[in-house]
């Protein structure tokens, strides 16, 4: 999915370099801290977070809102609940 | 080599049953006479080849037999990865002129997958890892050399619809091989296939015997060079397996239902008392040893390391514990959580209370893993 249409993100967590489940755990924190309805783009270049992220979105309540592309990794985004 | 102190404790627990399980007394008895009585190459004419050929024969009719095909149907490999390589290897050397491509589910083992390589069109599965058979016929339009579909995976244990998907590749005049490394010796697999492939290692067999039956009418060539149909086939390894398939097939569904229960028992009281993790794959229409389920935030290796220590092996789809870092394609595939993933499957070895002691330390297990990492209370 391209970042075309995709809302643009309030918050950035550069996860890049850190392996599956940091990605996750770095969404859930600032998940508790972020207000409903902030956008985050979690950026990861670990395989495991392209699956995991929607994945845990699903389990959790979260907006997964697709994939936009990043020059290294892929910045994954979400609208919290 | 310095040799480690024995571990103080019970023996550890074999959990990890999809894998392979240890040989049991009948085949080690096989075994043993076999290297022998059957150690001469049975295509010498002498007593000691003849007698070989004997044995040969004996095996293979039994070994037929347990999979519910004819002698001359079997081809012996040296190993399942190779057997399932030989399917799709051997289908497409067959059936040139249908060209390379292979249609096989998403869940596909990775020896089925390497086999097929860059010509393969993987066809979706829903959140429980099973394909539709209606996107499956989508699939095999245009042709196809052949279509792969596990009879359900080592991973998550999910039923394929192999009726319904051999009724298609018939309509469609492709054979379809099934890989029944997992249901193979638990359970009968659906009829209609043209090949079928099976490994001796999950039931107790040695590592060197698998198995690839090619129903009669099939255009199938065998992918060794010259004129042979099999290669290495190791007499004594081949009797174990058969020996011990016999053994595996004479619990019958009894055990099976055994079986079923204890991963029935796995799956409820996992997702009741570990907080924070999805049991994944069909409840009730799967194979009866196989359940996977992932603890959000742990990660997988930590989990496998403190299930250990404790005196469980289980085996995992995280990436962390792949060799190739990559996560499990068929975790991927049902869009579930990667990250702290625990797979454990049950064998005619695993008693009620393995299951019970495992059941009663892996909350604790989790909490450690999730207390060391700082991610409690997300």
């Amino acid at each position: 999915m391209s970042a075309e249409g995709l809302p643009p993100p309030d918050v950035v967590l550069d996860c890049l370099g850190r392996p599956c489940p940091v990605p996750v755990v770095e969404l859930a924190r600032a998940a508790q801290r972020l207000p409903a309805g902030t956008v985050v783009e979690v950026v990861s270049d670990d395989p495991a977070a392209r699956a995991d992220v929607p994945a845990f979105c699903r389990m959790r309540g979260h907006a997964y809102l697709g994939e936009a592309a990043r020059d290294v990794g892929t910045g994954l985004r979400v609208r919290v609940a | 080599m310095p040799h480690a102190a024995p571990a103080a404790g019970p023996a550890p627990v074999l959990l990890d049953a999809a894998a392979g399980v240890p040989m049991g007394p009948q085949a080690r008895a096989a075994l043993l006479a076999a290297l022998d009585d059957g150690w001469a190459d049975p295509a010498r004419l002498h007593g000691a080849g003849r007698r070989a050929r004997q044995l040969l024969d004996g095996a293979r009719e039994a070994l037929a037999d347990g999979l519910g095909v004819r002698p001359d149907e079997l081809v012996l490999a040296p190993g399942g990865c190779a057997a399932a390589r030989w399917a799709v290897q051997g289908t497409r050397l067959a059936r040139r002129r249908a060209g390379p491509r292979v249609v096989h589910s998403a869940v596909e083992h990775s020896c089925v997958l390497h086999a097929v390589g860059d010509d393969g069109t993987a066809v979706p599965v829903d959140r429980l890892g099973r394909v539709d058979p209606a996107a499956f016929a989508a699939a095999l339009e245009g042709g196809a050399a052949l279509a792969c579909l596990t009879a359900g995976s080592h991973e998550v244990g999910t039923r394929q619809p192999v009726a319904e998907v051999a009724g298609a590749c018939a309509a469609a005049g492709v054979p379809l091989h099934v890989d029944a490394a997992q249901a193979v010796p638990r359970e009968p697999v659906p009829a209609g296939w043209s090949l079928l492939t099976a490994d001796a290692r999950t039931w107790g067999g040695p590592a060197s015997v698998g198995l690839l039956a090619v129903r009669t009418g099939t255009r199938w060539r065998s992918p060794l060079p010259g004129t042979a149909r099999e290669e290495g086939v190791d007499l004594p390894a081949v009797l174990a397996a058969a020996v011990g398939l016999q053994a595996a097939q004479a619990l019958g569904p009894a055990e099976a239902a055994r079986q079923r229960g204890l991963v029935d028992r796995v799956r409820a009281r996992v997702a009741a008392e570990v907080p924070d993790v999805e049991v994944v794959g069909d409840p009730v229409d799967r194979l009866p040893h196989v359940v996977t389920f992932s603890c959000l935030y742990a990660e997988g290796e930590a989990l496998l390391t403190a299930l250990d220590r404790r005196g469980f092996r289980v085996s995992s789809g995280s990436s962390c514990t792949a060799d190739t870092l990559e996560p499990s394609h068929v975790l991927v595939a049902m869009g579930v959580l990667t990250h702290g993933n625990v797979r454990v499957s049950v064998h005619a070895g695993t008693t009620a209370d393995d299951v019970d002691r495992f059941l009663a330390v892996l909350p604790d297990a989790v909490a450690e893993v999730r207390r060391a990492a700082g991610v409690e209370g997300l």
